[in-house]
């Protein structure tokens, strides 16, 4: 009989929700503030990280379009601040809206907007599959990155800094906890669906797709609908991580967006483990901390970094999860 | 008896080859009939554009009164075709009770559900725990898909298709590939789902045919040669010359 559910998926789930929330009182325990700095860019990647695995790990599509979307909800919060602060309406079509720089509004339109984004490119891109699925996404980011870069009101290509004051709840996204609280809370939400959502009948359906599509068309179900309403809802958790690392540093610009993000994004997830909901966190923790590790030690840090990478993808079979798989076997 | 299904001059053409020639065929309800032929004969190819993963070139399938031909595949299961694949093709990290709790889930509507957990869901979980009673696979319901012998695939196929509760199945060569043994479970199985399902059966043990059919037809070379009773079968001559006699 395999492990009960409880032991396989929600108590890593809640470990690893554990382990952050005891951060900033280690972290201003051992005198070092900036650690919370870094445990927060960790958590925003690694909500985008988990939204993208939806898509890549259960539904098996692997899409190099998540950093576009990504920061399409960077960019709702920015310019929503933006519009706030300079007092000029922001015009959609016929509606004048004033802006807003309360996170708890434009937040979920941060989500709802990269969710609607997500969809119009998925109805077009879910007609292919295979490399041309991969091509197609690569293609739809690069558009969103040079929208990003055309946006001269909004920064273009130097990116967008937030002058207006932004409010979560009462609180100042711009103080350090805040924000890390504010990136904690929407990763044990997003975990907590997200495994919710595997485990649900649109779940089975989506991880079956990715076995078998001539299968689950036999059995009376079309799969496009179930890949698009996946792009759509990874789409959303994306956009979500995208307006908090906006609000959180009052900055976003088009580099967050580069289709070699997108490829980080899936490298985050392939090294955490594609099989669980919540692999792709510890992929997204070990990526940004080598990432920081050996930036600090060599400006050619990059050659290092990918010869661990290479090297994890070849020796870690199942990712991180699948090493802490093995050790707990021996 | 009334027609179930019925094809009426089904062409279908890949380039210049004709591997469905102007097939007229009916499947009467609660038969199970038979569609023999030797290799080649396009009884893969007739399958496929019953199911709707092929578009016949011409002509028409009817399926309970209704012209089902223009149908996508997934709507065709919908209201009651369901085939299980000569080249076995289930879901292979799936264990047993999952593949077929997927078919039966998929039979009760859209699952546009993101939050009820199916593993809790105690009545579809019993559903397909029964189904695979039935095919003879109840130690293997944990087991992934992809673990499963040959044979335990092939009867997995089969409940998976029964738990769509079909009006008609449509079985590719149910036995391909199994040993004797795995055969003889496998007719014995059909025989005892004769009388609950209508069966369009394609295979080629002659045995397990003769054994299961109400009525047989047979195709060479794309077309319809003879159709009727098993001993009508045996006593034509056009099929022992076609057919049976090369065996």
């Amino acid at each position: 009989m395999a492990k009960s559910p409880l032991i396989r998926d929600w108590l890593p789930i809640m470990l690893i929700l554990a382990v952050f929330a005891a951060v900033p009182s280690v972290a201003q325990a051992m005198g070092q503030p900036f650690a919370i700095k870094v445990a927060s860019r960790i958590l925003v990647f690694a909500i985008a990280a988990v939204g993208l695995n939806l898509v890549l790990g259960f539904g098996g599509m692997v899409s190099l379009l998540h950093a576009g979307l990504f920061g399409v909800g960077g960019y709702v919060v920015g310019i929503s601040s933006y519009h706030e602060f300079n007092g000029e309406a922001l015009m959609l079509g016929p509606v004048a809206w004033g802006g807003s720089g309360n996170l708890l509004i434009t937040l979920p339109l941060a989500a709802l907007t990269s969710a609607a984004v997500a969809s119009l490119m998925g109805v077009v891109s879910l007609r292919t599959s295979g490399s041309y699925f991969i091509m197609i996404t690569l293609a739809f980011n690069q558009m969103l990155f040079y929208l990003a870069v055309s946006l001269d009101r909004y920064g273009g290509e130097d990116g967008l800094q937030m002058l207006g004051t932004l409010n979560l709840a009462g609180f100042d996204p711009s103080k350090r906890l805040v924000y890390f609280y504010a990136a904690l809370s929407v990763l044990a939400v997003v975990l907590i669906f997200s495994q919710r959502l595997i485990g649900s009948r649109f779940g089975m359906v989506l991880r079956a797709t990715a076995q078998n599509e001539r299968r689950v068309k036999a059995l009376g179900i079309p799969p496009i609908r179930y890949k698009l309403a996946a792009v759509a809802i990874s789409g959303a958790i994306c956009g979500l991580a995208g307006g908090l690392l906006a609000g959180g540093t009052q900055f976003i610009s088009p580099a967050d967006m580069s289709w070699v993000r997108s490829g980080d994004l899936i490298v985050m997830c392939v090294l955490g483990g594609l099989g669980t909901v919540w692999g792709p966190v510890l992929g997204a923790a070990c990526f940004l901390l080598l990432e920081l590790g050996l930036s600090g030690l060599t400006n050619a840090w990059q050659l290092p970094f990918g010869l661990i990478v290479i090297g994890m993808a070849v020796y870690l079979n199942g990712g991180l999860v699948g090493l802490l798989r093995r050790v707990r076997a021996a | 008896m009334t027609v179930l299904l019925e094809t009426r001059n089904l062409v279908r053409r890949f380039g210049g080859l004709v591997a469905t020639g102007d097939v007229s065929l009916t499947v009467l309800a609660g038969e199970t009939h038979a569609l023999i032929g030797p290799n080649g004969a396009g009884k893969t190819t007739l399958i496929s554009q019953l199911q709707g993963e092929l578009m016949p070139s011409s002509g028409s399938i009817w399926f309970k009164g209704a012209d089902i031909t223009a149908l996508p595949s997934h709507r065709r299961a919908q209201i009651g075709l369901a085939r299980s694949f000569q080249i076995t093709s289930v879901l292979p990290d799936f264990t047993a009770l999952e593949n077929v709790r997927l078919a039966a889930q998929a039979r009760q509507g859209h699952s546009f559900r993101f939050w009820a957990q199916i593993a809790q869901d105690r009545a579809l979980n019993d559903e397909a725990r029964g189904i695979l009673v039935r095919v003879g696979l109840e130690a293997m319901t944990s087991v992934p898909a992809s673990v499963l012998s040959h044979g335990e695939r092939r009867q997995l196929e089969l409940a998976m298709a029964m738990a769509m509760r079909p009006a008609l199945l449509l079985l590719d060569e149910p036995m391909a590939g199994m040993g004797k043994m795995d055969g003889a479970k496998m007719t014995r199985l059909l025989a005892e789902l004769k009388s609950d399902y209508a069966m369009l059966l394609v295979e080629h043990d002659m045995e397990a045919v003769f054994a299961l059919a109400d009525r047989l037809s047979v195709l060479v070379q794309g077309r319809l040669i003879a159709t009727g009773t098993p001993a009508d079968i045996r006593a034509n001559a056009d099929v022992q010359a076609a057919y049976l006699g090369h065996h």
